[in-house]
């Protein structure tokens, strides 16, 4: 058996959305480096839409995949439904995770939402 | 399809199979039984145990053969630690990047009121003979260093500490799971006192090894039973296993100089070829190393990508990474030897044989070169060390 799905095996080979958004309006690093996974997500939201998204990630094949998929999944959505985005739906999306890689996509859903925190942040200002 | 994973394990020899076979078939009896084909198996059993200890220079009275490396260290170490306790002697000293099989069963120890004392292994992965002589104590049961780490290859001074416990009267055992086969042993010469290897390490089949134990060391047993293994281990014995090991040995043997020769050529071109990705590093002494092993740290990457990456270009390795084992913690190993969790991580270990050839090392150090690349190109803290938001560690 192999050890993860085809599906998560597409995002890490194939990931989407790879690379930085220069006037990125939301931006947001969450992990760290003794962990073994970081992931930097950036926005760029208009009209309440998030138009464009881009990730950055040091981490397994489970955490770039997660990484991609997350990404996917809000593209195009409004902030008010990328808020509700959880690791499940992450998870489920990949075709499921081994569970001591769950927290792979625990984390994608928190680097959306650190994104998302800072674009909010950067509107109120 | 190149595979460089053999410190995990290697090819079985098509001279071992044949011999397997051939057991299988015509000497299937139990060595134990009386008849002419339970006989068989038994000569065959002792003909084994007889060019196992020739090999390595021991008497075949002092040879136990086990189901592998891992059973071989616990029953020497659980021996040493019974014969010790009797004595009132309940201190072991050991190094902090013994292979599990040691550690865990020195955790039991303590855990059962043994002391435990773990050798620092310094930056270069190897450890300093005085400081095994000044680690021991009056009470000191028993010395096991290991011949060669398995994940960064150092091979140990073990002559010298052999002759410091020697002439401390200290128990020494050596897990040399990874040299038999691949550099000499000779447990006259390197002042052993017990000794484990496994077989699948030297083109052997798995499931079989065997424990030196030097002529007067009272085992323990860890398998109760039948009185097989002069009632130092029971069950029926693998006798093809066993044949076959013997097989691989002398084959391993008998081809051990030119192997190590022309092995370690194509590991320094390796680790020459991978030294010139920038910000990497080896791990472990560049030369007293395994023949075959190579160990990197490169910065800025997760191991784990970098195997399956591999993978998909063919190329099949290990990596001391906290996601291949399924923890969160790095490798001990690379943490022993002061690499710090970020660029543990990062590793990558690369393990070739006889049959590897120099084409294979130039795809090995081109797909290294790209897959480290590619994935540094998305990596945040790639990101963060270029921009110089970040010290590079390496």
């Amino acid at each position: 058996m192999a050890l993860y799905s085809e599906k998560v095996m597409d995002h890490f080979r194939n990931p989407r959305n790879v690379g930085v958004i220069e006037d990125a309006n939301g931006i947001g690093e969450v992990g760290n480096a003794k962990c073994g996974d970081i992931m930097k997500m950036y926005l760029k939201i208009e009209d309440d839409i998030i138009k464009d998204v881009k990730f950055e990630t040091f981490g397994c094949g489970s955490a770039i995949a997660s990484s991609s998929m997350a990404t996917e999944l809000i593209k195009g959505q409004p902030v008010s439904e990328a808020m509700k985005l959880t690791n499940a739906a992450v998870a489920e999306a990949l075709d499921g995770l081994p569970d001591y890689k769950m927290h792979c996509s625990v984390l994608a859903e928190e680097a959306i939402k650190s994104a998302l925190e800072d674009y909010n942040k950067r509107q109120e200002n | 399809m190149i595979y460089a994973d053999n410190a995990a394990t290697t090819k079985t020899s098509p001279k071992a199979i044949e011999k397997m076979v051939e057991v299988m078939n015509n000497t299937f009896g139990n060595p134990s039984s009386l008849y002419g084909v339970g006989q068989k198996a038994k000569e065959e059993l002792e003909k084994s145990r007889e060019e196992v200890a020739k090999v390595i220079g021991a008497n075949p009275k002092e040879i136990i053969f086990t189901s592998g490396g891992s059973e071989a260290d616990n029953q020497a170490i659980i021996s040493a630690a019974r014969l010790g306790a009797r004595k009132g002697k309940k201190h072991i000293i050991s190094s902090a990047f013994e292979h599990h099989a040691v550690l865990h069963t020195l955790n039991k120890l303590q855990g059962e009121g043994f002391e435990i004392t773990l050798l620092d292994v310094h930056e270069n992965g190897l450890i300093v003979p005085e400081e095994v002589e000044n680690a021991i104590r009056e009470d000191t049961a028993l010395v096991t260093i290991m011949f060669a780490n398995n994940e960064i290859g150092t091979i140990q001074p073990i002559r010298e500490i052999g002759a410091i416990c020697r002439k401390k009267g200290v128990l020494f055992h050596t897990d040399a799971v990874q040299a038999i086969g691949h550099v000499h042993v000779n447990v006259k010469e390197d002042n052993i006192d017990m000794l484990s290897a496994s077989s699948h390490k030297f083109h052997g089949p798995k499931g079989v090894g065997f424990l030196y134990v030097k002529k007067g060391i009272a085992l323990t047993n860890i398998i109760e039973g039948g009185a097989q293994e002069r009632g130092k281990r029971a069950g029926t014995e693998n006798v093809p296993g066993i044949a076959g090991m013997t097989v691989a040995l002398k084959e391993a043997i008998e081809h051990l100089d030119e192997n190590y020769e022309s092995v370690s050529a194509k590991r320094d071109k390796l680790i020459a070829g991978l030294k010139e990705i920038p910000h990497c590093a080896i791990n472990g002494d560049e030369k007293k190393r395994l023949p075959g092993n190579v160990n990197f740290c490169f910065e800025g990457i997760e191991g784990e990508s970098l195997l399956l990456l591999l993978d998909d270009k063919g190329i099949q390795a290990s990596s001391g990474s906290a996601c291949t084992s399924g923890s969160l913690d790095p490798s001990h190993v690379l943490l022993a030897i002061g690499r710090v969790h970020d660029v543990a991580h990062g590793s990558l270990r690369l393990t070739i044989n006889e049959e590897t050839t120099d084409a294979e090392i130039d795809e090995i150090i081109k797909s290294v070169k790209e897959v480290v690349e590619y994935l540094r190109s998305f990596s945040p803290i790639w990101r963060d060390l270029v921009a110089g938001k970040k010290e590079f560690i390496l």
